[in-house]
């Protein structure tokens, strides 16, 4: 079955310091279904195996942005998973 | 204008950069790399950032900081491997009076901490590391609701105080 690319979200997912550790990724390239938002990439993730051990509802933001879990995501984004953050 | 910086940190520059004639109060923050955490004596730590994030967080902040106060705000935050005792952020804000230069710091370096895209990994004496996380760690928020949607999500155990003039 052929799925239209205009059906489908292609987004890359960046992972930083715990998160990626623990992943043993630092990035990675998602397809889903449109319409798709934070969360839909989140449940992706985990079942990808690379986010088992994230948090339920961990941050996140979407080009350079932060983002809410049902903020859209389009084709093209970039989507990060921010663990706790500690500057300053 | 780039925050992030793997050099040394010097308030002098950054209080050079936000004096001007008409600014009579100028209020500094340094942020320190202390030897202790949760009782355990730390020997050096690391800080990580989403670069491009950072940036644009940051001067987001500092955006807001001048639009709610007459006053000008620098900001330099040091990433790599810093030792004890360094410099781990510089803050410098400069208003006719101190009122406004002191809320104005307070404000920048309190919201660089909830919302700059920056970690942390500490080395102990024992020979261990970790990555350090606030208690409890912040979640995103679940979804948009109405006038909210316009403003930056904020990490909802974190109590609002009001910054406002």
């Amino acid at each position: 079955m052929t799925v239209s690319a205009a059906s489908t979200v292609t987004v890359r997912v960046l992972l930083f310091a715990s998160y990626a550790e623990a992943a043993g990724q630092t990035s990675l390239t998602l397809t889903l279904p449109a319409p798709a938002t934070v969360a839909s990439v989140l449940r992706l993730v985990r079942g990808q195996g690379a986010g088992t051990r994230l948090p339920e509802r961990p941050l996140c933001a979407v080009n350079l942005a932060h983002a809410r879990l049902d903020t859209p995501v389009s084709s093209g984004d970039e989507i990060a998973i921010l663990p706790p953050l500690a500057g300053g | 204008m780039t925050f992030l910086t793997d050099q040394p940190l010097d308030l002098a520059p950054l209080v050079a950069r936000v004096m001007s004639p008409g600014r009579g109060g100028v209020a500094c923050f340094l942020g320190v790399v202390r030897d202790h955490h949760e009782g355990r004596t730390v020997t050096r730590l690391e800080y990580s950032a989403y670069d491009a994030m950072a940036e644009a967080e940051c001067a987001r902040v500092i955006a807001e900081a001048e639009a709610k106060w007459d006053v000008s705000v620098a900001l330099e935050h040091r990433t790599g491997r810093l030792e004890i005792g360094d410099v781990a952020v510089v803050i410098a804000a400069a208003a006719p009076h101190r009122d406004a230069a002191f809320m104005a710091c307070r404000y920048v370096i309190e919201q660089v901490k909830r919302r700059v895209p920056i970690w942390k990994r500490e080395y102990y004496e024992d020979g261990s590391e970790a990555w350090v996380a606030p208690r409890p760690a912040p979640q995103a928020p679940e979804r948009s609701t109405g006038a909210a949607a316009e403003a930056p999500p904020v990490p909802e155990h974190i109590s609002h105080t009001d910054w406002g003039v």
